[in-house]
């Protein structure tokens, strides 16, 4: 099957859908790769690198005659029109807000996999670009952040005064936000997030960051993995909380989005106005309306010197790793779209994934999807929170009631037992006492070397059957000649074995 | 000929220098460096203790037999411990146990059969309950040592026999065994006790086959160690028997020995030592398997991008387990060790206390491709460093890398300590297969964000690594 990839056509997309680097693992699948002229020559991929992975380059209209076709944007109507029946199309696509073009690619018979439909499950997480690129969106925004404010994130103490490190407050601390916090906690500032999904609060902290919470009690988490809409008194909690927050922090990230609706206005113009001039706020949500009021989108708003920055085209601006994140996320699409490896992709309408991403299909719009009860807080991860601690069974056992047996037993056989045997029981006893104190000390990676040399040793029994051998009676005879024997073989080999294994213990 | 050179109170004081040579010898044990010595001791009063009864007074004929049979055995042992591989180090433990346990029924038989002094009263009831037992003890060594001896090295299946009121079986046979041991003490002639005897013999050996079979893989650490134990003390019951408190003292020695380092392995599984005995892993817990459907799905990689995970990392942790004994790649790993010190790599070995399948194997198969021991750390010295990790290799090794002994409080391993090694950045699992454990319990750490499957031949996949170097 020939697998075609397209340049994109949006303005300022420098992202392209396959690297050279996930090329000869696709072939491994069996597909034959073509990519369009000069697909990647604004992420620094050059034409060269691809042809010499395995990759055909040709023109944009050979690319429409493979059988799959791979992008990044959803397409566009024009590009819609240049494909035929039956082929397969995967890229974003936002079918919610695309009604039309799914009525588009209905006609024409084609099958799309929407990028944006993956199911949230942890099965998935390997195919779901909406969080790699999330995860570089988040780490631009600091770093876009940092561009626009006019001091340096990290404190230091120099000999022409004292920097104070910048305060960045990220609210949302989903894929993005936790990029974010990783980011802005490497550059050395000091950083709060927030979210109303309490479970993510150990994540946060593990990235360095103080996690913000109101007094009120509402858990955010929803089954889709995203977090819900709040009742009106957490809401109003929380907007208390982001203006005491924006009279002190110099930068301000916002990643909140509820997908499907408008961003909600976490960041009032009031908010803005109580910043310090200078201060920054980055909007993730700008490509639904902003979490800022007065974000505009793809632009740089200046509010009395508080920039408010609305780029929706952060992934793109780290191209080559975008581009690198999203093809290893379409490779294990086709991965899972080809179980025999032969070629051939399989849309299997059973498995969640493939269902959930495949939105159009042999002329019938298959979307949405039948809900899939899936996300991470349904199920909850087991790395990160377990509440009950396996039962450890107690070893400790009060020690009365074997001392007393012990006690008892021993006067009992002091009672009956002769003095001949009492002599050798003491010995017994102690010879016991000393072996537990030794052995306590043996180091643990000498536990095989004192295995082999006790059991050297345990053929001490030879001892006895030496003092048997000097007899008349051919049975005795044989059976202790047997077992000096068997027991020589012991020693001998149990301390060779022993001294050939310490002899490679070596520093 | 008679070489009567020393009388009853010379053999006495030589045995007293033997037997202080001997806790030397496990005192030993306590660092690499006295270890040596430690075995040098031990050689040295093994010749006293044989040299000084053989010129004692107890020895008075069959010279020349004595000799040829401590050559001919000698020759056998350092045959074998010459050819002995260190990954087969279990099997042969498990065998050289079922020796003593031999010898020490054959040393009670001829006891038996021919007193060397003539007991009365009390004290013919204590020699007679002394020879019972060591004879007991001694059988049920030989036959558990056979069987672990099949168990470790293939020759019979791993898996825990389990036959219907097992625990009960046990019983009854132990009950036999008292009953006849009632008898032949109390025997009148020696027809009746010959014949509690053999009863006994026939039933010791299938109460020593059963104890063994019924026990899983995962749990023949325990085995070992216990076998050893019993070892200790069938040569203690034999010294009682024969009124030689060199055998006493050796023998309890041995046998305290062999207990503490059943309860360390028991420890380490977070098992109790009667629940080992009573039976394996996944025998009665089967039905409790996991939400195994809702895992996830493994992530594989290919070994070029496991290189330029091994190159990007600064500290590496290797986990070894017995896959890694079994694909004999300890020596490949040494190699990629040296390989990795010139690349300015950081590399230590995590090893849990139960890895492989006696005490200390592991540790033992290191040495052997001459992994420097000081870095090679137990799970202790590590578990709450994994966060400074870049990336854990766990190469054949599953249930003591599982995190659900510490998360899933219903998994039948729950509790057991185990090496947190999903707590690093990264862990690359090589693994033949998806196959569970010895355990039989399904591994989330597989399935973990930060877990990579690499399939394959352990040795293959190393060996492939060894080109990190250009």
């Amino acid at each position: 099957m020939k697998i075609g990839v397209l340049k994109e056509i949006k303005d300022n997309e420098k992202r392209v859908a396959i690297t050279p680097s996930v090329i000869s693992k696709i072939k491994k699948l069996g597909f034959e790769i073509y990519v369009e002229k000069d697909l990647g020559i604004e992420a620094s991929l050059y034409d060269e690198l691809y042809s010499t992975s395995g990759a055909e380059i040709c023109s944009k209209e050979e690319i429409y005659n493979c059988d799959l076709l791979l992008k990044i944007n959803k397409p566009t109507s024009e590009e819609i029109n240049k494909l035929r029946n039956s082929q397969t199309l995967i890229s974003f696509f936002s079918p919610s807000l695309n009604p039309e073009l799914l009525e588009l690619c209905k006609r024409d018979n084609i099958n799309i996999l929407s990028m944006d439909s993956v199911p949230r499950i942890s099965r998935a997480q390997k195919m779901d670009a909406l969080s790699s690129m999330a995860n570089v969106a988040g780490s631009r925004a600091v770093i876009e952040a940092a561009h626009c404010y006019g001091r340096f994130f990290g404190g230091q103490i120099t000999a022409a005064g004292k920097i104070n490190p910048a305060k960045i407050l990220i609210i949302g601390a989903g894929v993005a936000g936790l990029s974010a916090i990783g980011t802005a906690s490497s550059l050395g500032a000091i950083v709060k997030a927030f979210d109303t999904r309490p479970e993510v609060k150990e994540q946060v902290e593990s990235l360095g960051a103080q996690f913000l919470t109101v007094s009120i009690d509402e858990d955010g988490s929803s089954k889709d993995g995203y977090a819900k809409v709040m009742s009106k008194e957490f809401i109003d909690a929380e907007m208390k909380l982001f203006a005491e927050q924006a009279k002190d922090v110099d930068v301000i990230i916002t990643t909140a989005l509820i997908p499907g609706k408008e961003a909600p206005k976490l960041i009032t113009r009031e908010m803005v106005e109580m910043m310090k001039p200078g201060s920054v706020i980055v909007d993730l949500a700008s490509q639904q309306g902003g979490n800022c009021e007065l974000c505009k989108k793809d632009q740089i708003v200046d509010h009395n010197g508080v920039k408010i920055i609305g780029f929706t085209d952060l992934p793109s601006r780290l191209p080559s790793q975008s581009s690198e994140l999203y093809a290893n996320n379409l490779f294990h699409i086709l991965d899972e779209l080809t179980p025999h490896k032969d070629g051939k992709i399989m849309i299997d309408m059973n498995d969640d994934v493939i269902r959930g991403m495949t939105i159009v299909k042999d002329g019938e719009i298959t979307y949405p999807p039948p809900k899939v009860e899936v996300s991470v807080t349904s199920k909850p991860k087991e790395d990160k929170k377990v509440k009950e601690s396996p039962k450890i069974p107690s070893k400790r056992k009060s020690s009365i009631i074997p001392g007393v047996l012990a006690l008892s037993l021993l006067f009992l056989v002091g009672a009956f037992a002769p003095a001949s045997f009492m002599n050798h029981f003491t010995v017994f006893v102690l010879s016991c006492f000393i072996g537990y104190m030794v052995i306590w000390n043996v180091t643990a990676s000498l536990h095989t070397p004192l295995m082999s040399v006790t059991n050297a040793v345990s053929s001490i029994i030879i001892i006895g059957a030496i003092t048997q051998v000097s007899t008349n009676d051919t049975l005795s005879l044989i059976l202790s000649g047997l077992a000096i024997f068997i027991a020589s073989i012991n020693i001998f080999g149990g301390f060779a074995v022993t001294k050939r294994m310490l002899g490679m213990f070596k520093k | 000929m008679n070489l009567e050179l020393l009388n009853l109170e010379s053999v006495r004081a030589l045995y007293i220098v033997a037997a202080v040579l001997f806790i030397l010898t496990l005192g030993g044990l306590s660092n690499q460096e006295s270890s040596r010595k430690g075995n040098m001791y031990g050689i040295t009063a093994m010749s006293i203790a044989i040299i000084a009864t053989v010129l004692g007074p107890q020895v008075t004929s069959n010279y020349g037999l004595l000799i040829l049979l401590l050559l001919l055995g000698g020759s056998l042992g350092l045959i074998l411990s010459k050819k002995v591989q260190m990954t087969e180090m279990p099997e042969l433990v498990a065998i050289l146990h079922s020796l003593v346990g031999l010898a020490a029924v054959l040393v009670g038989i001829v006891n038996f059969i021919n007193p060397i002094q003539e007991y009365f009263g009390i004290e013919k009831t204590i020699h007679s309950i002394e020879i019972y037992l060591g004879i007991f003890i001694g059988m049920v060594t030989f036959a558990g040592s056979i069987i672990a001896f099949g168990k470790l090295s293939g020759k019979i299946s791993g898996n825990p026999l389990t036959l219907p009121a097992k625990h009960y079986l046990n019983l009854i046979m132990l009950l036999v065994v008292i009953y006849f041991g009632y008898e032949f003490v109390s025997a009148s002639n020696i027809n009746s006790a010959t014949t509690s005897l053999k009863v006994m013999l026939i039933v010791s050996f299938i109460f020593g086959v059963h104890l063994v079979a019924a026990i899983g893989g995962a749990d023949m650490p325990v085995v070992v160690s216990m076998l050893n134990s019993y070892s200790g003390w069938a040569a203690s019951a034999t010294g009682f028997m024969l009124s030689n408190d060199l055998l006493i003292v050796v023998g309890a020695l041995v046998g305290s020995s062999g207990a503490i380092l059943s309860y360390i392995m028991c420890k380490a599984m977070n098992r109790s030592f009667i629940s080992v005995i009573a039976g394996g892993f996944g025998t009665e817990s089967s039905e409790v398997s996991l939400s195994n459907a809702e895992q996830g799905e493994v992530q594989a990689i290919e070994i070029e991008e496991f290189k330029t995970m091994i190159t990007s990392s600064k500290k590496i942790a290797i986990i070894p387990g017995y896959g890694m004994a079994v694909a004999q790649a300890q020596f490949v790993v040494n190699e990629i060790i040296n390989i990795l010190n010139k690349k300015d790599i950081k590399v230590i070995f995590v090893i849990h206390p139960v890895a492989g399948r006696m005490p200390g194997h592991m540790n033992v198969l290191l040495a052997e491709a001459q992994i420097p021991y000081d870095i090679v750390f137990e799970m202790e010295e590590v578990n709450d460093d994994f966060g400074n990790i870049d990336l854990s290799i766990v190469i054949g090794a599953n249930d003591i890398v599982n995190p659900s002994a510490l998360e899933d409080p219903n998994s039948p391993i729950a509790g057991m300590p185990v090496i947190e090694c999903w707590k690093g950045t990264h862990t690359v699992v090589m693994k033949r297969g998806m196959s569970t454990g010895y355990a039989g319990v399904e591994n989330p750490l597989f399935f973990k964000d930060n877990t990579r499957m690499l399939f394959g031949d352990a040795k293959e996949t190393l060996s492939q690594l060894l080109t990190l170097n250009n």
